[in-house]
């Protein structure tokens, strides 16, 4: 019955985000921050040398972290263990794959390597999951290989402007496909740079043939809760969780706190009671970087190909 | 006529919805689970797939929810899958972790390893040797069984699908493949009338 090894191969990869699904995913820098990720609840981590708020801070180039940075955060939780590679270099996805990490993040907060083309994923055994900011770019993303999108928010702003504009842009396109006749998707799908076997599945099932995940600028349990109200399954926290401002660390307990609550308003988004209790019982929030005070250049969303 | 099933599916985290739909194969009314209140509106429980310590942290810090589901899944059918099977079992391993007690297995975590190690096998069940297709991701092993548990089905010399009563653990997805044969046994091992359940 399910002898298409090829076919196989997405399904694990989908299979694994489908189990990341209502959970968060916490960036961290070190083995004792991915235990305090993992003991508050967190449903994977991201494996990283700097959170985004520090490499938008330091600036110079930033790159996969260092393979030694990334086993001592595998061996120190049980919880699967993302590692991000900049956008086009492959070579840095091959050693993430023979590192043994459970996906790998093609990401703009990364200086990207290629300015023209993306990692050619389906040629991977490793999961991808990549960032979009409207249904043209998520699909040209799973049309490369990618088992997981994520929307793009603002990395490393802990401003949730961005994540909630690209939310409403893809949920917007997916429900205009939805009413448009079949005759008419041929046309739309050129529009939308996509190839129309995938244009076509959205039309008729009414969502991404993968799992949609929202990322940048989440800083509060009710910034994760408004993200997945407009329809996210799971929510990415990086700087948001460990930062006090873009360049030093908040206190254990307070990162613990921020941690726990996020985690929580994730899986009760639609309860107000539990998420005015989520809020209360936070130390303190990340300082923050109010996106439109930044000019066009800084923005991490526009870096790589679309 | 029959009544009907109201089954719950636990939907703190992971593959509820997968599990939800899967359902829809089945004349129940299948309902999803966010507190211990809910419990008592349903005949049985799937424990779906996810990440067992996020399923831990979440229901041991919302009051009284552990206590709660520990008394279902020991008085009512339950049916755990992947890290569900861990949450049942009354051991784990790799790390060591409370678990909810509702089998007699010992359940070791990531025991085939990561991602890498996750596949997609055709098995057979050892009941009537019909197919079974066997999704494994990140999945965990049953290490030990006691002896009021019987094994359905098993892989690579293990057990992999067990029962104890009407509560039953699998260490792969049955939410993820269009083969039913879990659900089919699980629900007939609740309500005997299994063909009166099946939609066709």
């Amino acid at each position: 019955m399910q002898s298409d090894k090829e076919n196989d191969a997405v399904r694990l990869k989908v299979g694994l985000a489908e189990m990341l699904k209502g959970g968060v995913i916490m960036d961290v820098t070190d083995a004792r921050q991915a235990e305090i990720a993992q003991s508050a609840g967190a449903v994977a981590v991201m494996a990283l040398e700097r959170v985004p708020a520090q490499i938008r801070s330091e600036g110079g180039v930033a790159r996969m972290a260092a393979p030694q940075k990334i086993r001592e955060i595998m061996s120190a939780v049980s919880i699967p263990v993302m590692a991000k590679c900049r956008i086009g270099h492959f070579a840095e996805a091959q050693i993430l794959q023979v590192l043994g990490v459970d996906y790998i993040d093609e990401s703009e907060v990364l200086t990207p390597a290629d300015d023209e083309y993306h990692v050619d994923k389906s040629a991977f055994r490793v999961p991808f999951v990549c960032g979009a900011k409207n249904l043209g770019e998520a699909l040209r993303r799973i049309n490369e290989g990618a088992a997981m999108i994520r929307t793009k928010g603002e990395a490393g702003t802990g401003d949730i402007v961005h994540a909630v504009k690209h939310l409403r842009n893809i949920r917007r396109e997916i429900r205009s496909l939805t009413l448009l006749e079949d005759a008419e998707l041929y046309s739309y799908a050129k529009n939308l740079q996509a190839p129309y076997h995938l244009v076509h599945l959205v039309a008729k099932s009414g969502k991404l043939p993968v799992p949609n995940f929202s990322a940048g600028g989440v800083a509060t349990p009710a910034d994760a809760a408004l993200v997945r109200q407009l329809g996210a399954e799971s929510v990415f926290v990086g700087s948001g969780i460990f930062m006090k401002d873009s360049v030093t660390f908040c206190s254990e307990a307070e990162a613990e706190s921020r941690a726990k609550a996020i985690v929580r308003a994730t899986v009760y988004f639609e309860d107000p009671k539990i998420l005015l209790e989520t809020a209360a019982e936070l130390l303190g929030t990340m300082k923050g970087l109010a996106t439109s005070q930044l000019v066009t250049g800084d923005l991490l969303q526009y870096r790589g190909a679309s | 006529m029959i009544s009907s099933l109201s089954i719950g599916v636990l939907a703190l985290q992971g593959s509820y919805d997968a599990h939800l739909q899967s359902l829809k194969r089945f004349s129940v009314n299948a309902r999803l689970i966010h507190h211990a209140e809910d419990l008592a509106s349903i005949d049985a429980l799937i424990v779906p797939g996810g990440e067992s310590t996020t399923m831990l942290e979440l229901l041991k810090k919302t009051g009284y929810f552990w206590e709660e589901l520990q008394q279902f899944v020991h008085k009512k059918p339950s049916l755990g899958t992947c890290a569900g099977a861990i949450l049942l079992a009354s051991n784990v391993e790799n790390p060591t972790q409370d678990c909810l007690g509702a089998l007699d297995i010992t359940v070791q975590r990531n025991a085939y390893g990561r991602q890498l190690q996750s596949s997609i096998h055709d098995g057979r069940c050892k009941f009537d040797d019909s197919d079974i297709e066997l999704v494994f991701i990140r999945a965990p092993k049953i290490v030990r069984t006691g002896s009021a548990v019987e094994v359905l089905a098993e892989h690579d010399g293990s057990p992999i699908w067990v029962k104890q009563g009407q509560t039953m653990a699998a260490t792969f997805h049955p939410e993820l493949t269009s083969n039913a044969i879990v659900y089919e046994k699980w629900l007939e091992n609740i309500k005997p009338d299994i063909t009166a359940l099946l939609k066709f």
